[in-house]
């Protein structure tokens, strides 16, 4: 009996032990990457160095580039069979954090960095450049049934802030306005926030949808519904509103977004440590060059002017 | 001899660390969660968490107000619980009393299989088809409301509800059944008068497990029921959208920066979510003490 006590005993300390050892591994790099802002010390010079010599590199950010870097990525491999581009997700705000950290060679975004962020990225000695690889734009969507096919930007933002609730407003049907809006971990509702709301809160009764599919899913039921949506999501079921930011209605066409006319494109980029060089400026080239371009184009995505 | 021993001794070690780690792990999620969450109110009162009225997590002034997000749960739940409870009890006393055995062995498979369903095909279920039936039926402006939600998650938590009502059902002793209807008794009052107020206690014990699933769904919630951090209003507000705790979680969790006062605001919604759950499982569990009690 005393025997099988000291057995058990023993294993449950080492199971313990082995959890424990485990827990302060995962422990170290978490604290390590959640103290970023505050450490001076840096490991990020070791980075660029080792990209010049190294044949792989990392590329992490925005879920709105992931689609066109892989491809672009996918693509880079099959011509360079010895080099290889790992790209990962989780957001803008997660790829730039992790290029301050020096974790990644090149962060992806669907916005420019904060002042906040070059500022703790400069504090942590690194250098971010920025490289716009694409352009994307974002279409108002509504339903077909509904009359109403262009708004001024200011009638836009009272929608979205709540100053505007009844489409009769707008130039619609007496009916109330059904706002929908993506979740705060969306690059897009950071970047309509900004741009459209001009630092308005979203109006609070908006609904939220987790996905562009969700948008486009109760916009295409909903008479009354009114959402945003990546252009390359376009479809037949929903309605793309023209927009009027002071120099007449336009439409979210291709044309309109590569010339500027349409108020609502903004820049996909790249950002590095300092200069891009070795694989990582390899890589770039490829994006920036003819081919790479065409998978932007391919992606649904527009390809820099040329 | 010693060589089954000593296998013996290895197998019943084995088994007995691998329970042990299941207490640890429990242990260290609490761990976890309870001090991520603790470091929130560095930042914001206990009391401004608990008693706040708006949920703007990435606002410049910014505000965590749990209120919506409860409320929201516990509207969307308490109206999965009045659709699901009576639909479950019935079709358990159903199935344990006045079905042909086979009848009732058809039955339970499809209760089962209604249990295995994942809970985004459900959510899909919903959106595409019950949305749109609830937006026309009450001429919403949309059918994304708390109480698509709750018929969603009602038919959720019917499983839990029906198979544990009907064990309970089915473990009232069959003397008691039998003395009721020699007393010359018919069977319907037989089983609401003998049968159920004897089961009882594990029919409450259903409700609340019944309960705890229903809170803690994530995926079909935050399909169809719009996700508007807003108080509802009460009874009416069962017809606007909300969002619940779980939902807000899995909707923001994705660009939170680490470290961050919203990170940790999230981690506090999930241990109030913990809290609330571990309740519910220790009431169930309390309640059907009881009953052991009453049929021994």
């Amino acid at each position: 009996m005393v025997k099988k006590f000291k057995i058990y005993t023993a294993l449950t300390l080492l199971v313990l032990g082995l959890v424990f050892l485990g827990i302060g591994c995962a422990e170290k790099n978490s604290e390590g990457s959640s103290q970023v802002k505050e450490t001076t010390s840096n490991a990020a010079p070791a980075t660029e160095t080792s990209a010049v010599e190294s044949r792989s590199i990392t590329l992490k950010g925005s879920d709105t580039v992931l689609p066109l870097a892989q491809a672009e990525a996918e693509e880079f491999m099959a011509e360079n069979s010895d080099k290889s581009v790992t790209v990962t997700g989780g957001g803008s705000g997660v790829g730039i954090a992790a290029l301050i950290d020096g974790e990644v060679d090149i962060a992806a975004a669907s916005r420019e960095m904060k002042d906040a962020e070059m500022k703790s990225a400069k504090a942590n000695g690194v250098n971010p450049v920025e490289t716009t690889i694409a352009y994307d734009g974002i279409s108002v969507v509504v339903n077909p049934k509904n009359p109403v096919s262009e708004l001024s930007f200011d009638q836009l933002r009272g929608i979205y802030n709540g100053n505007i609730s009844n489409w009769k407003d707008v130039g619609g049907e007496d009916k109330k306005i059904v706002v929908i809006t993506r979740d705060s971990s969306s690059g897009t509702y950071e970047y309509f926030k900004e741009d459209v709301l001009k630092g308005d809160e979203y109006r609070p009764d908006a609904l939220t949808q987790p996905a562009t599919g969700g948008i486009v899913g109760e916009v295409s039921q909903n008479a009354n519904a009114i959402g945003y949506i990546g252009v390359a999501y376009l479809d037949d079921t929903v309605k793309a509103l023209s927009l009027d930011a002071g120099k007449g209605a336009q439409a979210p066409s291709s044309e309109n977004i590569l010339s500027g006319a349409y108020p609502l494109s903004r820049g996909l980029y790249f950002y590095t440590n300092g200069e891009p060089s070795g694989l990582t400026k390899e890589f770039i080239d490829f994006v920036l060059s003819e081919t790479g371009q065409s998978l932007v184009t391919e992606v649904g995505y527009f390809p820099l002017k040329k | 001899m010693f060589n089954r021993n000593y296998k013996e001794k290895t197998i019943e070690s084995v088994l007995f660390s691998v329970s042990v780690l299941t207490v640890v792990i429990l242990f260290l999620i609490c761990l976890f969660l309870f001090r991520d969450s603790l470091l929130l109110f560095k930042e914001t009162s206990l009391l401004d968490f608990l008693t706040g009225k708006f949920w703007y997590p990435t606002s410049v002034n910014r505000q965590f107000g749990l209120l919506p997000l409860l409320l929201g749960s516990l509207i969307v739940t308490a109206g999965a619980i009045i659709f699901a409870v009576p639909l479950g009890i019935a079709s358990a006393i159903y199935i344990s009393e006045i079905a042909p055995p086979k009848v009732a062995e058809a039955l339970k498979p499809f209760i089962e299989i209604l249990a295995g369903i994942p809970s985004v095909v459900f959510g899909f279920f919903g959106l595409v088809i019950l949305v749109p039936i609830v937006k026309d039926l009450f001429n919403l402006p949309t059918g994304q409301t708390a109480l698509t939600g709750s018929i969603m998650l009602g038919i959720m938590s019917l499983p839990t509800i029906i198979t544990i009502s009907e064990d309970a059902i089915s473990s009232v002793p069959s003397t008691i059944k039998h003395g009721s209807l020699a007393l010359g008794a018919t069977r319907w009052q037989t089983i609401y008068k003998v049968i159920v107020p004897a089961a009882l206690s594990g029919i409450s014990a259903a409700v609340m497990l019944g309960i705890g699933r229903a809170i803690g769904e994530t995926m079909t919630l935050m399909m169809v029921t719009g996700n508007t951090a807003v108080i509802p209003s009460f009874p009416e507000g069962i017809l606007d959208p909300v969002r619940t705790m779980t939902a807000t979680i899995a909707l923001e969790m994705g660009e939170v920066p680490q470290g961050s006062a919203h990170f940790h605001a999230l981690f506090a919604v999930g241990t109030v979510l913990f809290i609330i759950t571990f309740l519910i499982n220790l009431i169930a569990d309390l309640i059907k003490k009881r009953y052991r009690f009453k049929v021994d």
